[in-house]
């Protein structure tokens, strides 16, 4: 029993600890949606299975599993040579905290440019439009009217690269892989009409887009995958971060600066 | 030029127009020498300085100023404020809590979102009574669409920074601008159209002031950034006073499970 006020209670459906007989702060036994973590899921259970029981209350089926499991390897390293792994290695380079270099990552791979943002719209896209061609060419063809919102104005459709020309390889290749892990009607019927959605879109599918469908098909909701993009991205960041330190600045690129408006040059002018 | 090429064109080089350091030579920011010709430079001045890139008069300055100083509430239950003083607690390092805190301040329900949509909502306002629509109109339809940002406070409508920012701004001389006039004259609309709980909050006032100064909601929105900064480091200093992890600790009691049931984990060997 606890004399608590029930106003000071946090409320959750997804976690319960019960304390140990001697130390209310100290946890005997943990349970995630019911299920015993310590005596039960650890060593037993799939690192995706826990990362959907956070999010519902019951377990997909393997195929699902898969799915999310075969989009978290595609998704753990964006590579040095995008935005959020760049802002790490910045971090990492010059031996900020970790933490700050995983902020630095979550901060800029947020946004609407390749980023989470961009997933959150794709999915809000595809609840909207669904798989059908026409919604989706009336979407794709006109950028809507925004309210102003904390996030900068969309600059191109959700999900689509507005530097590419074509499709990138690995952009294709983890969309065919996802559609032949199991029942994915979103990424199927994606992956069927890949480029008429791109003709509509004015430009090529982006991993963003092929991320989104995923999520979408495994039952997630714009917000949850926006966390979880911004979530599985993060190893990829964190091994870079520490790569660079150890390689020191002196082997990071600072890069030759043109100033265009030079007090200097008024001085001589 | 798009595409590859575009990206082409921006590789490998920066070009700007808003500065540059030389270590061991000189610094310039946005057209001027940081250390020749703005080394006395008010630090807010500087800030809008380098959003906007225009200058303010000292008036503006301090009016700015009083914006921040006058909502920097050392109260570590507010969500931003306990973001840092839990850094504190847990023994984490100041700026990541102090920037985490920041992070958070743009919130939807009070901070950063809140300030834009307040501002984006004068511009409007004063676009539709530029094209002849009347206020009352306007906000009769904002009403019906939308919530109105700026006006109401959840706890108590009554918003007690306001007298001391309004005295502010007209012991600068600055409470004579359209917007800030309209924030009120939208007020007593609203009181008149029988929402007299939508009195103006901190939101709308700044967000007039604002606007009465020139900046865009962007600009606003860069400017508000630092808002609530004050406020934030008495809390974790205090916090990190304390016996570590002692701010805010919570039992297992602390705790209401409302979820599904105890239940065996599955057979996984299939």
């Amino acid at each position: 029993m606890s004399d608590i006020d029930p106003a000071h209670l946090i409320h959750t459906k997804i976690w319960q600890e019960e304390p140990e007989p001697n130390n209310p702060f100290a946890t005997r036994a943990a349970y995630c949606r019911g299920y015993d973590v310590f005596g039960e899921m650890v060593g037993n259970a799939r690192w995706v299975e826990m990362l959907f029981l956070l999010f519902r209350d019951e377990l997909p089926g393997k195929a699902a599993l898969d799915m999310l499991e075969a989009l978290a390897v595609a998704l753990a390293n964006p590579g040095p040579r995008d935005p959020s792994v760049h802002a790490a290695m910045c971090g990492g380079v010059a031996g900020s905290s970790a933490a700050a270099s995983l902020v630095a990552a979550l901060s800029v791979g947020a946004g609407r440019y390749r980023g989470a943002r961009d997933v959150f719209d794709a999915m809000t896209a595809w609840d909207a439009c669904g798989n059908d061609f026409g919604e989706w060419d009336m979407h794709l063809r006109t950028l809507p009217e925004e309210t102003i919102d904390v996030w900068p104005r969309r600059e191109h459709p959700p999900g689509f690269d507005p530097h590419g020309i074509s499709t990138a390889g690995i952009v294709r290749q983890l969309l065919d892989r996802l559609t032949q892990i199991g029942s994915s009607p979103r990424l199927s019927w994606l992956a069927v009409h890949r480029e008429e959605v791109e003709a509509a879109a004015g430009m090529p599918l982006e991993m963003t887009g092929v991320a989104a469908a995923a999520f979408s098909d495994l039952g997630f909701a714009p917000s949850e995958g926006e966390m979880l993009y911004l979530l599985l991205r993060l190893p990829g960041a964190a091994a870079h971060a520490l790569e660079q330190e150890r390689n020191g600045f002196r082997r990071f690129p600072f890069y030759p600066v043109e100033l265009q408006d030079d007090p200097v040059n008024k001085e001589g002018a | 030029m798009n595409g590859p090429e575009l990206l082409a064109s921006y590789e490998g080089v920066l070009r700007t127009r808003v500065g540059a350091c030389w270590p061991g030579s000189r610094a310039v920011f946005r057209g001027h020498d940081l250390h020749k010709q703005l080394h006395d430079a008010d630090w807010v001045e500087l800030y809008l300085f380098g959003i906007t890139g225009r200058r303010f008069t000292p008036q503006q300055v301090k009016l700015l100023h009083g914006i921040w100083v006058i909502t920097s509430y050392p109260d570590t239950r507010l969500w931003n404020n306990r973001v840092a003083a839990l850094a504190g607690s847990a023994r984490s390092s100041p700026v990541l809590g102090l920037t985490a805190a920041l992070a958070v301040s743009e919130a939807r329900i009070y901070g950063g979102g809140p300030g834009l949509r307040a501002i984006d909502f004068f511009f409007r306002a004063r676009k539709a009574i530029d094209q002849g629509q009347s206020l009352r109109e306007f906000i009769e339809q904002e009403l019906a669409s939308r919530f109105i940002y700026g006006y109401g406070r959840p706890i108590d409508s009554h918003d007690e920074r306001l007298p001391w920012l309004a005295d502010l701004a007209r012991s600068q001389g600055l409470a004579d601008g359209p917007y800030f006039k309209l924030a009120f004259e939208v007020e007593k609309t609203l009181a008149e159209l029988g929402k007299p709980s939508l009195r103006m909050n901190y939101a709308a006032m700044t967000a007039a002031l604002g606007a009465d100064l020139g900046l865009s909601a962007r600009e606003f929105q860069m400017f508000r950034v630092p808002l609530f900064f004050a406020g934030m480091p008495p809390c974790l200093v205090e916090a990190a006073e304390k016996p570590e992890g002692a701010l805010f600790p919570v039992s297992c009691h602390g705790v209401s499970y409302e979820g599904v049931g105890k239940r065996p984990w599955r057979d996984n060997s299939e």
